[in-house]
């Protein structure tokens, strides 16, 4: 059975961060990614991102996941990024079973791990759901950006959050008709700047209603939205009828982290951090020692924190295994600063509240 | 149905490859995945489910959540949003869970 130091599960912005931040230290690493790509979620994202300087703000999603490999690249000899390998389970003696392509499956024993493996997209329960057409707006996205494929013609948008309007710009600037965004809560939940752009388009945004079936025999061919009152609750005789072959569903994402839950980790529901998430120290190990969590797999938020803890966790986890740099503390109190500050001001206010419940 | 104009983003495709979907001639390109090729060709029923035998397309598109598996050259359960194309691959709709040959 091959063992090794460190192994980090994921290679999104968390992940890769961790890795350059433990192999900094002198850790040896290996990465498992279960795409035949590293870079997680950075890779389809082609709009600026907000943020500060530390985070690379004003670069696009996906020239992040460049500066960033090429940073993995400079650690060449302690860094090694194993593709097409998904993390299936994670045993009491740290041992982590590996599915390689569809032949392969091994064994793999670590010293320590960090889980840095993201988060999913959730769905939403109603009539025919399950139908080909009815896609996550990541998944969209991914098709669209990465491959160069149009989802389809015509588009409704389900979900007015940051994810949905800026799939739905993005839609547009691939020349794919976007019908109407709609959202079952009373505002929009994106940012200004992005709904606004879209307004400007001619796309309706269409707050408090929500997707009552879809249509259709093997693929989606129409959608009935309607109206909810302020309970959610549908409202009768508001139906509408869009005449479409894609519909995305963008109601939010939810921290992906079975590894851990299998691994005996004390888990937690915290609604603020978007499902259940592990409880961590401030330094991001769980209650296992050794054993850390990183990213949107300890609570939904965005790459620029996902990055911030994933140097944190990999500065931490390397120093536990004895690698320990002259400036721990001085590089240890940065990254909490850099957490700390984003999650300042009204947004971080929910952030905040999650993290004091999953804190050990 | 690919992007051949796009204001910010430029894709270059690599080589032209060959598969065969359910026994007919398909062709899409090195650098991409199952699903994506199967999808720029108008294909979106990728998999048919256990129970109900309902059509399924792909959902999550990395590697999450099984609404894309498919059976390819004679593998089930393969993950096609996350599989890269090859030449000459045989890909076949999957019924229900697969079967191990
Ligand atoms: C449309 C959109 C717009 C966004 N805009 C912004 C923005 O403007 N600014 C911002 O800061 N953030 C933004 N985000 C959020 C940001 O993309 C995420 O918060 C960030 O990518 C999380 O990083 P991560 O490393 O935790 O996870 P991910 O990027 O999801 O990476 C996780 C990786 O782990 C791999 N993995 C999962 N399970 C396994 C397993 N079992 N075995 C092996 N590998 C596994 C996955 O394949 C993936 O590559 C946006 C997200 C979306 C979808
Ligand atoms: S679409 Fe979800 S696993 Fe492929």
């Amino acid at each position: 059975m091959r063992e090794v130091e460190l192994l980090i599960i994921g290679s999104g912005p968390a992940g890769l961060c961790a890795a350059i931040s433990a192999a900094s230290s002198g850790a040896k690493v290996l990465v498992l990614e279960r795409s035949f790509r590293p870079g997680g979620q950075l890779i389809k994202q082609t709009h600026m991102f907000f943020g500060s300087e530390s985070q690379y703000a004003s670069h696009r999603g996906v020239d992040i996941a460049g500066i960033l490999l090429k940073k993995v690249e400079e650690f060449g000899d302690r860094i090694e990024i194993m593709l097409n390998a998904t993390a299936v389970g994670f045993y009491e003696d740290n041992v982590v079973t590996v599915l390689k392509g569809e032949k392969e499956y091994f064994k793999i024993k670590a010293k320590s791990v960090i889980c840095a493996t993201g988060a999913y997209e959730k769905s939403l329960a109603f009539p025919n759901n399950d139908l080909p057409g009815i896609y996550g707006a990541g998944a969209v996205q991914t098709l669209m950006n990465v491959y160069g494929v149009r989802p389809g013609n015509r588009v409704l948008m389900v979900g007015a959050g940051n994810i949905g309007v800026i799939v739905s710009y993005q839609l547009m600037q691939a020349g794919i008709e976007v019908v109407a965004v709609l959202d079952a809560a009373p505002r929009i939940g994106a940012y200004l700047v992005h709904a606004s752009k879209l307004a400007r388009m001619g796309v309706p945004i269409l707050t408090s209603h929500t997707v009552k079936e879809a249509i259709g025999t093997d693929c989606l061919e129409a959608a009935i939205v309607c109206e909810v009152d302020d309970r959610f609750r549908p409202i009768p005789g508001t139906e509408k009828r869009y005449d479409v072959d894609v519909m995305c569903i963008s109601v939010g994402l939810s921290p992906l982290n079975e590894l851990l839950a299998m691994r005996g980790v004390e888990m937690k529901y915290v609604a603020q951090l978007s499902g259940y998430v592990p409880m961590r120290t401030e330094n991001c190990e769980t209650c296992i020692p050794g054993i850390f969590v990183a990213g949107d797999a300890s609570g939904i938020e965005e790459a620029s924190s996902a990055m911030a803890e994933g140097y944190l966790a990999g500065l931490c986890a390397a120093a536990k295994l004895g690698h320990v740099p002259a400036d721990f503390e001085q590089r240890r109190e940065a990254y909490l600063k850099q957490l700390n500050d984003l999650r300042s001001g009204p947004v971080g206010d929910r952030i905040r509240a999650g993290m004091k419940i999953s804190q050990l | 149905m690919r992007i051949t104009e796009h204001p910010i983003l430029t894709f270059e495709r690599g080589k032209e490859l060959n598969f065969t979907f359910n026994g007919q001639p398909m062709k899409g390109f090195e650098g991409e995945t199952i699903a994506a090729a199967l999808h720029a060709a108008g294909v979106k029923v990728l998999a048919k489910s256990p129970e109900l035998h309902r059509p399924r397309g792909f959902y999550c598109a990395i590697g999450n959540c099984a609404s894309c598996q498919m059976v390819v050259d004679g593998e089930p359960n393969v993950r096609t949003c996350i599989t890269l194309l090859r030449e000459g691959m045989r890909v076949e709709t999957q019924d229900g869970k697969g079967k191990i040959e």
